[in-house]
């Protein structure tokens, strides 16, 4: 017999620039170790998960986490005492701050998570990057931190254009002069301030990797792979993994040696000479992780296991040449349920 | 040359590279080389059983086969 756990799972805005929610709600659905309920949190009375059939059992609404955390975990009390939640996967960025400062208070009320300490959520970020590379002992591009647009002049001494501007949390633009720099700052720092990340243009193929480490040094799954078909948000709207026993490695090493724990997703460029260069760590599971569950990794149900205190053996193999293609699809919802979403905030 | 360990041919002629994740189509051509190569057989023995069997001149082939050979190299599918 097994057991039933209640699971809440954000991220469930599947559009062309998808969170990681819905994915990650499939493997937990094919879960062989345990059934699941599923309780969606969601920001947005729009995000498509919430219409998606066999998605989620119940939705509720939760605040932006700039609303503060005091009423985020209000928020989340509430919802804990009306559905006995066992286990929390956040899926977005923005609120993985929150959800790692309330990881006590959480556990306090009896949810757990399993999620990155905030050492490693912020020694990882883009801006900190080449002190993580030098560090680990990783290639990261060379970058600088750029807080205001006169330093933009002083790029042409060290670097060669093109450059990559970057925001701190998202966007990056490639610039191929110092105009299109300055234009890319100030685009960039309106919308996500200061610093804007200036990183060299490294040529190459861009590979992925999902890993999920169980913070003791051991890599728990991970499953390198090429994005095929790429939206104009950069994201992947297909994909194949891949056999590179090298991108395996590196990943190895790095959650060994950061003793990583939890989800994460390695961006690597890899140039011409096979040398691997880290571009971005985002400290969750990725969007694309039901690749890694059809190639026979469900990390999603790993994570939870984890989560729980469950020894977790490490998977051994995936298959290479597994493949995954987005598609859209137009679902059909009555206003009734819209409705109810917005006076309620719960489903 | 010597078709890379791990690369994958089918019967059909697709070639798939399980590092780069990249995947290529040959003509009946280029899937007979690369059988060919994928059983160690030499440039040589390429060359000799191509000019015996088929309607092609030494020249024509050679110049042809080593442009092959210079292309799978490059896509780095082969090695010496």
């Amino acid at each position: 017999m097994k057991p039933t756990y209640t699971i809440a799972v954000t991220g469930l805005n599947n559009t062309d620039n998808p969170g990681p929610g819905v994915p990650v709600i499939r493997g937990l659905r094919e879960a062989k170790s345990f059934d699941v309920r599923i309780i969606g949190l969601v920001y947005e009375n729009l995000e498509p998960g919430i219409y998606m059939e066999n998605v989620a059992d119940k939705i509720y609404q939760i605040p932006y986490p700039s609303s503060g955390s005091d009423v985020f975990i209000q928020r989340i009390k509430h919802i804990h005492s009306k559905e006995n939640i066992d286990v929390i996967i956040p899926n977005f960025d923005a609120e993985l701050f929150t959800f790692m400062k309330s990881e006590l208070v959480l556990k306090e009320m009896g949810i757990k998570t399993f999620l990155p300490t905030i050492k490693q959520f912020e020694e990882r970020h883009k801006s900190e990057l080449p002190e993580f590379g030098k560090k680990y002992g990783v290639d990261i591009p060379f970058s600088k931190n750029m807080t205001n647009l006169s330093d933009i002049k002083s790029l042409q001494h060290e670097f060669n254009y093109p450059v990559l501007v970057k925001g701190k949390f998202y966007d990056a633009y490639l610039a191929y002069t110092p105009e299109q720099a300055i234009e890319f700052f100030n685009k960039i720092s309106s919308k996500w301030g200061v610093p804007v990340i200036i990183q060299e243009f490294i040529k190459g193929t861009e590979v992925n990797v999902i890993a999920l480490g169980d913070g003791k040094g051991n890599t728990i799954g991970a499953v390198p792979m090429r994005k095929q078909y790429i939206t104009d948000k950069g994201k992947a709207w297909g994909g194949i993994t891949l056999g590179d026993q090298n991108l395996m490695k590196i990943t190895k090493d790095l959650i060994q040696k950061t003793k990583w724990k939890g989800g994460m997703e390695l961006e690597f460029i890899k140039t011409q000479e096979n040398k691997y260069y880290i571009i971005e760590i985002n400290p969750r599971i990725p969007a694309w992780v039901y690749l890694a569950v059809g190639a026979g990794q469900n990390l999603p149900e790993a994570l939870v296991k984890l989560a729980l205190g469950e020894d977790v053996e490490p998977f051994k193999t995936y298959d290479v040449g597994k493949m995954f293609v987005r598609y859209s699809q137009d679902i059909i919802a009555d206003i009734s349920v819209f409705e109810k979403l917005s006076m309620t905030g719960e489903l | 040359m010597k078709i890379r360990n791990n690369i994958a041919v089918s019967e059909t002629g697709f070639v798939f590279d399980p590092n780069s994740g990249d995947s290529f189509t040959l003509n009946e051509t280029g899937k007979q080389i690369l059988t060919m190569l994928s059983e160690g057989k030499t440039e040589v023995e390429i060359k000799k059983y191509f000019i015996e069997n088929f309607d092609v001149d030494t020249t024509t082939f050679e110049n042809n086969f080593s442009e092959f050979l210079m292309m799978l190299q490059s896509l780095n599918l082969i090695e010496e």
